[in-house]
């Protein structure tokens, strides 16, 4: 009855008939937040911060709602959408996806759009986070070399799109023209570690992906939604590498994920992590503990995780040829302390054979079995070591231990398996890459890691410091499993 | 009358002093075709008419200029003219030392442009006039349904600094006619029309403006991409604005009492 009572009281009655008309039976609490939000005096003026992705601007924290003033200009320029690869994009404010605006429940935005005298094309822009006639398409359609000026207030928290709508407005989505802006509660969003904004977008190419030099719209593959490249913020590699987003082990990480399309859904996806909250939809519904969150064409999504351990977290549209075959794809790397009760790494790899044959080795318990044994004679090690070299080692190394000059590096008289049986046997478990000398000539070679158990490495070692003239070591598989450890 | 006057007394003062001002013509053989925008199955009857070759150059709107103060930068009202008109120039009877004389005219209101048309005892083309001629390829007079036509028009949209190019350096049509796409945008007399007639929309939605899913209803080929955008031009200009990318042509009625038609 009170809410009732208040409702009618307020002038808003006539702006928000219609709300009521549909929401007064269950009397809604957004039909209420949004009246709230409408009243919301502003306090003072201030000037919009705008950043490039994958950058935000500060926190609104407990700013009153403010007049919010906007500048964004809009520049078509010639980008690189892959290695070699040019695109004319059509931006706001001159990255894809456009500039990030950050703003709060009940400010007043002063929305000034230019268009930049060099472009050829009239522009405007449509605010999911407007409420009136085209989110303001209709107020900003704007000549290039001339600007419009309109303003709105926002009414909805929320994560929501921009983007252009001038006809044809597949084209201008498609060449980029899109981007987010965040309205943010009244007292913000909780406090978080670190921000950053990623979009992913669709785009049409007349030659395949990959193919160099300026490659022009190709109308007839967006109809058909047949996307050459499918990437976050606009090109094939701004969120990997160098470019890649980054956290410290410890922190909360929100993202902010929009989606310009033109036409594909995102199935967003940070591999080895689970957002611990999802505002579903850029909305206020929050959702807890999801692995994919689905983002639709003009839509946006907020997702928060808690990084527990280092490494590189890898962001995809699950969606997964689009990630390694399109370009949806970028990096999150995490710096700091292992935590090895949460992820352990590799621990230990073994042979597993389903047909009858045991588990030649078993997790933490193979060297104790191996030492409860009753240990080997030297001659019978070099004989099972002796068989193990025939099937694993002779095709590179040689019968006579020789090697193959220039290529692979010979075993017998080796100064350099002489030098360090510690070394040897860390070659044999992990593999050697680069360059080696070997008896006073150079080996630049690969060997892969063996896939033998402990007792097996120590056999086949022995055999080799055994023959061929070497200075007879005896390997112990309590060695092999020292240095397995070690690791 | 005062436009009659008016008009009389630019045509003395061309015939007198600037006939090599007099750009070149060739025929339109007037047709029945549809164009993009307009009520289902409307039909557009073009006349037979003269068209100029190429658009109007630096050097021949320079001329202009001098011999008409009004339409000087510093001069001109500012209700016929945006703070941009001419604004590249280096002052206000020359140009500037990147342009080239033969690139065409650009940055020139609406008003300018009609005025100087009418000087030359011509007027700028219908936007149905100019779609005719413009739908031509090298060889048909109605090249849209062909794919090659639509790519080069989309590629021209995105590439960039071409007002800087001179008159004369994209394809002659069917029709004799260069540089309609490829080089600028150019002005039409009615180039509001589409937009303000409410014509081309339904009677149940008032609001014509080319957005969204709006601008498709009143397209009667949705494919037709390239001429979309220049009808998105077309309705984002006023008369008074100037822009880098848009200069003008003019045509000129079969008959010889052009007045009558204005």
């Amino acid at each position: 009855m009170k809410n009732l009572k208040t409702v009618f009281n307020g002038m808003c009655l006539v702006l928000f008939a219609s709300l009521l008309v549909t929401s007064c039976a269950d009397s809604s609490s957004n039909t209420k937040s949004a009246i709230a939000a409408a009243d919301i005096t502003i306090k003072g003026t201030m000037k919009a911060e705008l950043t490039a992705p994958p950058y935000v601007p500060a926190p609104v924290g407990d700013r009153p709602a403010k007049k919010l003033i906007v500048d964004m200009e809009i520049i078509e320029e010639v980008g690189e959408m892959a290695d070699g690869v040019q695109y004319v994009y059509w931006t706001f404010g001159g990255s894809v996806p456009g500039s990030f605006i950050r703003t709060r429940v009940g400010d007043e935005v002063e929305f000034t759009l230019s268009n930049h005298p060099d472009n050829k094309l009239p522009h405007n822009i449509d605010l999911h986070a407007v409420t009136g006639p085209g989110g303001g398409a209709t107020s900003s359609f704007v000549a290039p070399g001339h600007e419009k000026t309109f303003s709105f207030k926002t009414l909805n928290p929320g994560l929501f799109v921009y983007h252009c709508a001038t006809a044809p407005v597949g084209m201008h989505i498609a060449n980029g023209m899109y981007g987010l802006i965040l309205v943010e509660p009244e007292g913000g969003l909780p406090k978080i570690d670190k921000e950053y904004y990623i979009m992913q977008g669709d785009f049409y190419t007349k030659g395949e992906y990959g193919e160099p030099g300026l490659q022009p719209f190709n109308m007839k593959k967006a109809v058909d939604e047949d996307a050459d490249y499918v990437v976050f913020n606009g090109k094939v590699g701004a969120l990997t590498g160098d470019n890649a987003i980054t956290a410290n082990v410890g922190e909360t990480v929100r993202l902010y994920v929009g989606n310009g399309g033109p036409n594909l859904t995102s199935s967003f996806h940070v591999i080895g992590e689970i957002f611990d909250n999802v505002h579903i939809e850029g909305g206020s519904l929050i959702n807890k503990d999801v692995q994919t969150t689905l983002i639709p064409a003009g839509g946006a999504a907020i997702v928060d995780f808690k990084v527990d351990v280092p490494g590189t977290f890898i962001l995809v549209d699950h969606a997964i040829f689009r990630a390694f075959n399109k370009g949806a794809l970028g990096m999150l790397k995490v710096k700091g302390e292992n935590h090895l009760d949460i992820y352990s790494g590799v621990k230990q790899e073994g042979i597993y054979n389903p047909e009858g044959g045991t588990l030649q080795e078993m997790p933490d318990d193979g060297v104790a079995k191996a030492t409860s044994t009753a240990p080997k004679s030297l001659a019978e090690k070099i004989a099972s070591g002796k068989q193990l070299y025939t099937n694993t080692c002779f095709a590179c190394h040689q019968a006579n231990g020789k090697g193959i000059a220039n290529a692979f590096p010979p075993l017998a008289n080796s100064d350099y398996l002489n030098a360090d049986v510690n070394r040897a046997i860390d070659i044999v478990l992990n593999g050697k890459i680069g360059e080696i000398t070997v008896n006073g000539k150079k080996y630049n070679s690969v060997m892969t890691k063996q896939t033998l158990t402990n007792n097996e490495v120590a056999d086949v070692l022995t055999y080799v410091y055994n023959s061929w003239g070497n200075n007879k070591t005896n390997v112990t598989s309590s060695q092999v499993a020292q240095i397995k450890n070690g690791h | 009358m005062r436009t009659v006057l008016r008009l009389t007394y630019c045509l003395a003062l061309f015939w007198t002093t600037n006939a090599i001002c007099q750009s070149k013509m060739v025929a339109i053989q007037g047709d029945t075709y549809i164009p993009l925008y307009g009520r289902d199955s409307l039909q557009v009857t073009i006349s037979d008419f003269d068209m100029d070759i190429y658009p109007v150059t630096n050097k021949e709107y320079l001329q202009f200029v001098k011999d008409h103060p009004k339409w000087r930068r510093s001069a001109v009202l500012k209700l016929f003219a945006d703070k941009n008109y001419l604004s590249q120039w280096g002052s206000d009877t020359a140009l500037n030392n990147n342009q080239s004389l033969n690139a065409a005219a650009t940055n020139v209101s609406w008003f300018a442009a009609k005025d100087y048309c009418e000087c030359q005892g011509k007027r700028l083309p219908t936007i149905d006039e100019w779609e005719y001629v413009a739908m031509a390829n090298e060889k048909l007079p109605d090249a849209r349904t062909l794919k090659t036509y639509n790519e080069y028009i989309l590629s021209w949209y995105e590439k960039p600094k071409t007002f800087n190019n001179e008159i004369g350096s994209t394809f002659k049509n069917y029709w004799g006619v260069y540089d309609l796409h490829g080089l600028v945008w150019e002005w039409t007399l009615d180039f509001n029309s589409v937009l303000v007639s409410g014509e081309s929309r339904k009677d149940v939605d008032k609001d014509s403006n080319l957005f969204c899913g709006s601008a498709a209803i009143g397209a009667t080929d949705l494919m037709n991409y390239a001429a979309f955008m220049r009808y998105a031009i077309r309705g984002s200009v006023k008369a008074r604005y100037a822009m880098k990318n848009l200069g003008f042509r003019c045509v000129k009625d079969k008959k010889r009492s052009t007045d009558e038609n204005l």
